[in-house]
C-alpha cells in the first residue's frame, strides 16, 4: 500500500529538499516506485537539486487546476527509472493550491506509486499545512540548534492536530531526522547532542546526517547526495534512514568521512 | 597553547544552556498550544458588553495580560468618545 510521507521542519534552510531528494533516491534504489512532490509554490528547488530543472513543463498547480494531466506533469529521473518528480509552480501564488485539489492528486498518486514524498515549504502557512495534510508519516528535519528544535516542536504539534489522520483520531507516524550534525562539537558540549534533541522533541529518531561538504557538491551538479557520492558519510546516513523507513532495523551510527592518506596529509577533502 | 587553555579551562559548554532554555520555552509554548485565544475572546466579549451601552471604536479597545511570577494582571484600556457623557446624562 502506498505511503504518503511529508518532509517538514518549520524552519527554512535545515535540509528538507536535500533530504527529500536523498531519501527518495535511496528508496527508489531499493526497487520501490517513488514520487517526490515539491509543495514550495513560488520557490521551487527540488527540480534543481534533482537536476531536472530544464525538463519542467507542467507543474502541481497545472494539475490541480486541470490544465494538465498528472501523467504530463510527472518527470522521470534520468538515473533511476523508479524515481519521479512532480514539480511546484514557480510563477503562481501558493493560494492556487486547494485542499480538495491536493487531496485528489495525492489519491491519484497513491494508485501509481509506493512512496509519495512531499517536500514541504518552510513556515506554517498554507503550503506547509497542505504538504502535511494527507500524510501517513512525517520526517521532521532538525538541525542541532535552538531555533530549529523549537520550530520542529511546533510542527510536531501541527502534525498531531491539523492532518487528516489526526482529525480522524489516528496518528501520523513521526520521525526526527537530524541533519548537519557535528559529532566532535557535540562531544565538546558546543552543540546540542542527539539525546538532548530526542528528549526535548519526544519523537523517535530516523537518522543522523553528519555535516558534510558532499551535500553542497551534490546539489551543485543536480544529483541526490546518495547518487552523487554513494560512499560519502551523508549518503550512507541517508541510505540507512531510507532502510529504516522501509521497516528494517539498522543500528544507529553517525557515519564518518573516509579520508585518503594524501588528502589527510594535505588537510583537504577529495572533491 | 591559548587554544589548549580555552579547551580545558575557561570555556564552559554551551549545549546544556541551549537545552535548558529550550525545555523552559517549550514547556510554556506547549501549554499555550491548542487553547483558544484567551485575550481575543476577552476582548470580543468586553467590546460586546460595553457596546450595548456606548458606541465604541473597536480599535480603541485594548486588552493586555502581564504574567508575573506571583501575580498576573489583566489590563483593559477602552477609549470612549466624548459624546459618551452626553449620552450617559440623557440616559440618567
Amino acid at each position: 500500500m502506498a505511503k504518503v510521507l511529508v518532509v517538514t521542519s518549520g524552519k527554512g534552510g535545515v535540509g528538507k529538499t536535500t533530504s527529500t531528494a536523498a531519501l527518495g533516491a535511496a528508496l527508489a534504489q531499493t526497487g520501490e516506485k517513488v514520487v517526490v512532490v515539491d509543495f514550495d509554490v513560488g520557490l521551487r528547488n527540488l527540480d534543481l537539486v534533482l537536476g531536472a530543472e530544464r525538463r519542467v513543463v507542467f507543474d502541481l498547480i497545472n494539475v490541480v487546476q486541470g490544465v494538465a494531466k498528472l501523467s504530463q506533469a510527472l518527470i522521470r529521473d534520468k538515473r533511476l527509472e523508479n524515481l519521479w518528480l512532480l514539480p511546484a509552480s514557480q510563477t503562481r501564488d501558493k493560494d492556487a493550491l486547494t485542499d480538495e485539489g491536493v487531496g485528489s492528486i495525492i489519491a491519484d498518486l497513491r494508485s501509481r506509486f509506493d512512496w509519495i514524498l512531499c517536500d514541504s515549504p518552510a513556515g506554517i502557512e498554507r503550503g506547509a499545512t497542505l504538504a502535511m495534510r494527507y500524510a501517513d508519516e512525517a520526517v521532521i528535519v532538525t538541525n542541532p540548534e535552538v531555533s530549529s528544535v523549537r520550530d520542529s516542536d511546533r510542527i510536531i504539534g501541527m502534525l498531531d492536530s491539523k492532518t487528516v489522520k489526526a482529525e480522524k483520531g489516528l496518528r501520523v507516524e513521526k520521525h526526527v531526522l537530524i541533519t548537519r550534525y557535528d559529532q566532535a562539537r557535540a562531544s565538546r558540549g558546543e552543540m546540542l547532542s542527539i539525546e538532548d534533541i530526542l528528549e526535548i522533541l519526544a519523537t523517535p529518531l530516523l537518522g543522523i546526517i553528519p555535516e558534510s561538504q558532499d551535500v553542497l557538491l551534490a546539489s551543485n551538479v543536480g544529483s541526490p547526495v546518495t547518487l552523487n557520492n554513494a560512499a560519502s558519510a551523508p549518503a550512507r546516513a541517508y541510505v540507512d534512514a531510507a532502510r529504516r523507513l522501509m521497516g528494517e532495523t539498522v543500528p544507529m551510527v553517525v557515519p564518518v568521512e573516509r579520508k585518503g592518506l594524501m588528502n589527510r596529509l594535505l588537510g583537504r577533502r577529495a572533491a | 597553547m591559548i587554544n589548549l587553555l580555552r579547551r580545558f579551562g575557561g570555556r564552559t559548554a554551551s549545549a546544556p544552556v541551549a537545552r535548558e532554555r529550550l525545555q523552559i520555552l517549550l514547556a510554556h509554548e506547549r501549554g499555550l498550544r491548542g487553547q483558544p485565544d484567551l485575550l481575543g475572546l476577552l476582548r470580543a466579549e468586553i467590546l460586546a458588553a460595553v457596546s450595548r451601552h456606548v458606541t465604541l471604536d473597536p480599535d480603541k479597545v485594548i486588552v493586555r495580560m502581564d504574567r508575573g511570577k506571583t501575580v498576573s494582571t489583566l489590563e483593559v484600556d477602552i477609549e470612549v468618545p466624548n459624546a459618551f457623557e452626553g449620552s450617559l446624562a440623557a440616559a440618567g
